[in-house]
């Protein structure tokens, strides 16, 4: 199917896209990759008076940079960019790990980091590694710039809480300090497809104890981490993790659909969540 | 607020296969249509028109991308490749159709333009990856003919064809 009409915009600065999300508010829409929004558009599943598009903003960095001891995303890094980064790679590295999985090359190319993580589908992975990382955007508009910490970000399945007037020029991901491992796993039909399910996890070790947590994709939330109790080294191959995990999934709320139950999504966060914290705990004690 | 219907046209220069052009555009426009149906080039098919197929992908400044999944108007300025760019003026195919034709890489041909864009830019390393490198790598164009057995040897087999080509 072919699109609504609209009219289109093409600002070549940060203050222009604000002046004109403040004049034409509810009616207009972000375009960015377009990898997300094009397609709901193409099937008439939402349509706007005026799409506004950042692809000609002047001097918008192409890869990712680090500012002090956090990683700094502007609004048209794209997928591929970032999966190609070095810097990604090793100081966000759940963030490399989870774009692996991030649909195909002809889709990265174009589609970026931050309109993935704005779209918020609870079966993406860039929302879960943001989460896990707890990172933040700043938010903007014509009255100004505030940070929205991950676990404010979305309120639900494509719904986040930027105002009509507001937009995001950065997303920003504290590095890993020394003693983080990552890992991130996940289940889907084909490679690149959507999740059924996918785990992000962290394991930091310290005073002699793992310290682990994860993030869920593909399980009905958007944004939760699950921290578990501190355990010794020797726990992570035991029952011990198994309890904390089954603790875990117990707080997930997955639906059931076409493509796998509630009850066999619950069975894949378990085992997945195992595997996942405990190859990320593995990266932590090396 | 209702949503006001806009339709002007608006100007648009973009390359496609090498040659310029400068074309009036409605932006809801998508490029997968303006290259068919304003430049003529039906050889960039479409198929699903939300991303999934793979049947339109061009090259987008030597990157792939989904023709179906950007307007026209934001080609502004952008080199585009399409499959037509691929055979020579002489009708010579490119070693990656070569390649395609000998190893039964295709039967009825119209998932065949978007698998030669999308291995383009890197069939010359292909016989150096794995079968699964191999297959992630393509793993966003669908093909419901071939079992993918015989793409596979074919985007491995072009660089090779490339070769003979040389030094004949």
């Amino acid at each position: 199917m072919k699109p609504a009409p609209f009219a289109y915009h093409r600002p070549g600065s940060r203050e222009e896209v604000d002046q004109l999300l403040a004049q034409l508010g509810s009616e207009a829409k972000i375009l960015a990759g377009g990898q997300s929004l094009i397609p709901i558009l193409n099937m008439r599943l939402a349509a706007f008076g005026h799409l506004v598009d950042l692809n000609h903003l002047a001097g918008e960095p192409a890869e990712p940079a680090v500012a002090g001891d956090e990683l700094v995303v502007g609004p048209l890094v794209r997928q591929a960019a970032a999966l190609e980064s070095a810097l990604v790679a090793e100081r966000a590295p759940v963030v490399s790990q989870a774009l692996r999985h991030v649909a195909h090359p002809a889709i990265r190319s174009r589609g970026t980091v931050v309109g993935s993580v704005l779209h918020g589908d609870p079966a993406a992975e860039l929302p879960a590694a943001v989460a896990l990382l707890a990172g933040s955007v700043r938010a903007r508009s014509r009255r100004g710039t505030r940070p929205i910490p991950a676990a404010r970000l979305w309120t639900g399945a494509l719904e986040n809480t930027l105002a009509e007037d507001e937009w995001v020029d950065e997303l920003r991901l504290p590095v890993r300090q020394p003693d983080d491992g990552f890992a991130f796993e996940e289940f889907a039909r084909r490679s690149g497809d959507y999740a059924i399910c996918g785990v992000a996890a962290r394991v930091r070790a310290a005073d002699g104890e793992l310290k682990a947590a994860v993030a869920y994709l593909g399980m009905g939330g958007l944004g939760q981490v699950h921290a578990l109790q501190p355990m010794a080294a020797e726990e992570i191959d035991g029952p011990g993790l198994r309890s904390a995990l089954t603790e875990a999934v117990a707080e997930l709320d997955p639906g059931d659909d076409l493509h796998a139950s509630a009850r066999y999504r619950r069975w894949l966060a378990l085992e997945l969540g195992l595997s996942c914290v405990r190859r990320a705990a593995e990266r932590a004690l090396k | 607020m209702s949503v006001r219907v806009r339709s002007e046209l608006q100007r648009v220069t973009l390359t496609v296969n090498g040659a310029a052009h400068e074309l009036e555009v409605e932006p809801r426009w998508l490029l997968s249509d303006v290259l068919r149906h304003q430049l003529g080039l039906t050889g960039t098919h479409v198929g699903c028109e939300h991303g999934v197929c793979g049947c339109c992908t061009v090259l987008a400044d030597g990157r792939p991308a989904r023709s179906c999944l950007m307007f026209a108007l934001q080609a502004e300025g952008l080199e585009i490749q399409t499959v037509e760019g691929l055979a020579s003026a002489d009708g010579t195919l490119h070693p990656l159709q070569e390649a395609f034709r000998r190893h039964h890489g295709l039967q009825c041909g119209f998932c065949t333009p978007g698998f030669l864009i999308a291995a383009l830019p890197f069939y010359r390393t292909a016989e150096g990856m794995s079968d699964q490198e191999l297959r992630e790598a393509l793993a966003g164009q669908l093909c419901r003919c071939t079992g993918y057995a015989g793409i596979l040897q074919a985007v491995r087999a072009a660089s090779r064809i490339e070769g003979e080509r040389s030094q004949a």
